[in-house]
């Protein structure tokens, strides 16, 4: 039989708080599944990034829109999923911070933390209108969870892609 | 608590500030940003930040590093950083800013490298 789904599900205000808020659930949730502490700080990080990402960019920092944070725990992954009630945004619009001419940019890492860290990372149109950033890590596997993330390597540890 | 302390002290001409704690969206990132902004605004341009205790960067604490270099440097200054975590090491090195920012091990030599 294959193991139960579990799900959790917050709304959050766009608030600077809420990205300090939704790093440490994820961060529980995380080290309850099982994950090393290199992992978790990546998923924390992750989550950070992408709740920033809401907060800034899709909910423009305006109180009145909020932003929506769902877990799920499968019998495989840790599925992140953060969307906000902005305009949305395509992928392939994202400048690549890597670029020359973007190294001294402020700003404009965040997308490309996520696609490092984590395993798996889309964009897709939210249910809101906004954005759905889905992000997801596989669950170490059992009996491999110590601290010195000796499992299942991840992209993490690469360069990753970033699109034009 | 507060996320990041900053402490500076005067080592030669180099302004030296001690970070110790978070550099994150909130206050970490804006105590840095006024702590290189009220140097600047008092003649001092030549900064070296220690980063030995600073466990945590998030994209917001990258973007004010990178702010601090630029300000500084159109200032005609020079900013570099010292000691980085192993965390904050691998973040850089990611991102492409470890060719950009000066980066050293070593106290005394960080401060002999500024002219």
């Amino acid at each position: 039989m294959a193991p139960e789904t579990k799900h959790l599900e917050v709304i959050l205000d766009t608030h600077v708080e809420s990205v300090n808020l939704a790093e440490e659930m994820c961060l529980r949730v995380a080290e309850a599944a099982g994950f090393a502490e290199d992992e978790c700080y990546r998923i924390g990080m992750s989550v950070r990034e992408g709740v920033i990402n809401a907060f800034h960019y899709g909910n423009q920092e305006r109180p009145d829109k909020k932003i929506h944070l769902a877990i799920e725990l499968t019998g495989e992954k840790m599925v992140i999923h953060v969307m906000d009630e902005g305009k949305g945004f395509r992928l392939k619009d994202v400048p690549d911070p890597l670029a020359e001419e973007n190294l001294l940019s402020t700003s404009g890492r965040g997308i490309f933390l996520m696609r490092a860290f984590m395993d798996e990372f889309d964009v897709v149109p939210g249910q809101t209108g906004g954005a759905e950033i889905i992000m997801s890590k596989k669950l170490p596997l059992s009996g491999s969870a110590s601290s010195n993330g000796n499992h299942k390597p991840s992209n993490s540890d690469a360069t990753p892609h970033q699109e034009a | 608590m507060p996320a990041l302390y900053a402490t500076t002290r005067e080592v030669g001409v180099i302004t030296l500030i001690d970070l110790s704690g978070r550099i994150s969206l909130g206050e970490g990132s804006a105590l840095l940003r006024k702590t290189i902004r009220e140097l600047l605004e008092s003649g001092h341009n030549k900064i070296l930040l220690n980063l030995g205790d600073v466990n945590y960067i998030d994209s917001s604490g990258i973007g004010e590093l990178v702010s601090g270099f630029t300000a500084v440097r159109s200032r005609g200054g020079e900013l570099k950083l010292l000691h980085l975590t192993k965390k904050v090491h691998d973040l850089l090195q990611i991102t492409k800013l470890f060719t950009v920012f000066d980066v050293y091990t070593d106290e005394s030599t960080a401060v002999g490298s500024f002219q």
